[in-house]
């Protein structure tokens, strides 16, 4: 059974927010006007989070890329009254936007905030509504929304590898984030798989999760830095 | 009209008290119930335009997910336990005086509960998906849960409203003073014998019973709603009795004022006399301690165990931001009705009532205490502020509800009597009962029943 998985190698990153461009493209994110985003309501499925540590001149900043953590025993779907939040079986904890009833119910569970909701109906530049994915649904106003770890792609490559009738590679399968990365911080893969190499790397010293004590089991690990 | 009022003055005492307001509509009344129905439809213009625009018309952001709608659902589903609990306790611990408070405080119940279970449909992004909690139920959320214990609660608090008063809808049918039909319907054909008598009280008795674990349980699941996620300040065992206690306390508060009000508008001062707000009063108090001390015990967990995720909201609440909303909360919850109400010369009407308004405000805050404060100091520290302030939509959506309440219950009472008819009427008549009841209690020989002489107690 394939564990879809993250490894976040937080000494590459270097904060260039590729990986959050990249992922509002892929995922069709609405745009959000200035006026919303300063109350707090703008959309971004890969955020990147920064600390500042240190007096001015000797500041230090830390880039943390967190996308959804895809726990294995996610608080989010326990709540959820009409299992529009739900764990599918390839481990990737998806959201049926056509189901959600908007309670906002996950994401006061979720413990790293990466769910979204729309406040307003979402919206494009007329320049860009031609441009978007059409692999990806259009949320309504009203549900929330996450990162799905580019389940869609995940789909699509399973089609592909079945009509060349072979088995599905890592490369297959890469979400926009892990691919625009220009650092190589991101690696995505199956956690299970030895031929992968999140399969290692997640196994290795430097591996560890967010907030692992909640028992929430995620995904998506970070490399940090070797001492 | 002359007739009715004829009909009117020609009843017993109690029935001329207590039907009066049935009868007779003063302009204040009208005028009150204008201004009320005025600030419905605001509510109403106000929803309309959330419906429209959605949710972007609140204030509500990320992490501000949850605000006005889920404190009021809270608040009100609390004072719903006014009625319930405290009138099932009351008649199952056989205390007399509880005869004419009864009945407000169920009406109480019965018409806020559809105010407060509205308010998580009003913060839903999709009404128009509602059913989906019954279509794809998924029995593991506690909003699931919320959903079944709130629904039973309903039902079972309107016929435990209802029953008890089949007789005096009877009596109002036999009486004519009021749309015949209506009441004929209503009353379902009783005619008060001693078989239906008998059997309308065992039935009371059993419900009085039932009632209690189910008002219980819709509280505590509220409070699970919250303590159930991994929220710093939520994620609490204590938060199932203290969201039930909480209620209880709002629920007696909301109880004293509706019956201050009932008092001097319908002149009712000889149902609701100085002991019933003494004896109400010490039930505050009683709550205020228990309040005092809950809220305690929860703070002094978190602030021991000085984890950083709850020490951001922890301190938020107590000296950051939320200080002011929160020390007023401690200020009208503890303080205030605790010296006003452990003095006899302050328990009486103007006192309860005075202590009771600020358990009602403070209450609300302390729901307001435990929904934003949390919210926006989310475990991840990614916020440096998430803030919230309410829209004038939520504000509008907010006051129309707290105003179809009143007005409702304003209402309730025009074509309900207010106070029990007929369980004052039994109270007078089993004064015997009872001091033979009293007597039984005492060492030495029982009294034969009906003899409320004296010389029994000191017989032996």
């Amino acid at each position: 059974m394939t564990r879809w998985g993250m490894v976040i190698d937080l000494d590459r990153c270097t904060g260039c927010r590729a990986c959050e461009t990249a992922c509002s493209m892929e995922n069709n994110l609405p745009i959000i006007n200035d006026e919303q985003t300063a109350m707090g309501r703008s959309i971004s499925w890969m955020k990147i989070l920064s600390q500042v540590s240190g007096d001015f001149p000797n500041t230090k900043t830390e880039f943390v890329p967190r996308p959804c953590m895809q726990c294995d025993n996610p608080p989010c779907t326990k709540v959820c009254p009409v299992n529009a939040t739900h764990q599918a079986e390839d481990g990737i904890v998806a959201q049926i936007y056509a189901r959600c009833i908007g309670c906002r119910y996950c994401a006061n569970a979720c413990p790293y905030s990466v769910k979204y909701f729309n406040y307003y109906e979402p919206q494009w530049p007329e320049s860009m509504k031609s441009r978007l994915n059409p692999d990806v649904s259009l949320r309504p106003k009203g549900v929330v929304e996450k990162c799905t770890f580019c389940r869609h792609r995940l789909q699509k490559a399973r089609e592909r590898v079945r009509a060349e009738n072979r088995p599905l590679a890592e490369s297959d399968f890469q979400p926009a984030c892990a691919e625009s990365c220009s650092s190589k911080a991101i690696t995505f893969g199956d956690l299970d798989n030895s031929s992968h190499r999140v399969h290692d790397l997640s196994r290795g010293p430097r591996a560890s999760r967010m907030m692992e004590d909640l028992g929430t089991q995620p995904k998506v690990l970070y490399l940090k830095k070797e001492v | 009209m002359p007739r009715r009022a004829d009909v009117l003055a020609g009843l017993p005492q109690d029935e001329q008290d207590l039907l009066r307001p049935l009868v007779y509509t003063t302009n204040k009344f009208w005028i009150a119930a204008g201004i009320l129905g005025l600030i419905c439809v605001w509510g109403l213009i106000s929803y309309i335009q959330q419906l429209r625009y959605g949710l972007g018309t609140t204030g509500l952001n990320q992490p501000e997910y949850w605000g006005i709608y889920i404190i009021d659902f809270v608040f009100f589903i609390g004072i719903s336990h006014a009625g319930t609990l405290i009138s099932a306790i009351l008649r199952i611990s056989n205390a007399e005086w509880r005869r004419s408070i009864t009945r407000s405080a169920e009406f109480i119940t019965v018409l806020v509960i559809g105010f407060g279970a509205v308010q998580p449909i009003i913060d839903l992004g999709r009404p128009d998906r509602m059913l989906n909690i019954i279509r794809h139920a998924q029995p593991l959320s506690p909003l699931l849960w919320d959903v079944v214990s709130i629904g039973l609660y309903f039902w079972s608090c309107t016929i435990y409203l209802y029953l008890p008063m089949i007789p005096d809808l009877a009596i109002i049918r036999d009486r004519g003073i009021k749309m015949p039909r209506f009441y004929r319907i209503l009353a379902m054909g009783y005619t008060d014998t001693p078989e239906q008598r008998h059997l309308l009280e065992k039935i009371i008795g059993i419900l009085a019973i039932v009632v209690i674990p189910i008002a219980i349980s819709v509280h505590t699941v509220i409070g699970w709603i919250f303590a159930l996620t991994l929220r710093p300040m939520w994620h609490s065992t204590i938060f199932g009795p203290y969201f039930v206690m909480g209620a209880i306390y709002s629920g007696i508060a909301a109880l004293l004022i509706a019956m201050s009000i009932l008092r001097k508008v319908y002149r009712l001062e000889n149902y609701f006399k100085d002991i019933h707000f003494n004896n109400m009063g010490i039930l505050l108090l009683l709550m205020s301690c228990l309040w005092t001390y809950f809220t305690f015990a929860e703070y002094l967990t978190a602030f021991y165990g000085q984890e950083a995720a709850e020490m951001r909201t922890f301190w938020d609440k107590l000296s950051g931001r939320f200080a002011p909303t929160f020390w007023i909360m401690v200020v009208s919850c503890s303080v205030i009705p605790f010296f006003l109400m452990c003095r006899k010369k302050t328990r009486k009407v103007a006192g309860t009532t005075v202590a009771a308004c600020f358990v009602v405000v403070g209450m609300w805050l302390e729901r307001f205490n435990i929904v934003v404060p949390t919210s926006v100091n989310p475990r991840l520290d990614l916020y440096n502020s998430g803030s919230y302030a309410p829209s004038w939509v939520e504000i509008g959506i907010m006051a129309g509800t707290f105003a179809g309440f009143i007005l409702l219950y304003m209402i309730a009472s025009k074509f309900f009597p207010m106070v029990s008819i007929w369980e004052v009427r039994e109270g007078r008549e089993c004064i015997a009962e009872v001091v033979t009841r009293v007597s039984s209690y005492l060492p030495g020989t029982l009294a034969p029943t009906g003899s409320p002489t004296p010389e029994i107690l000191t017989s032996q």
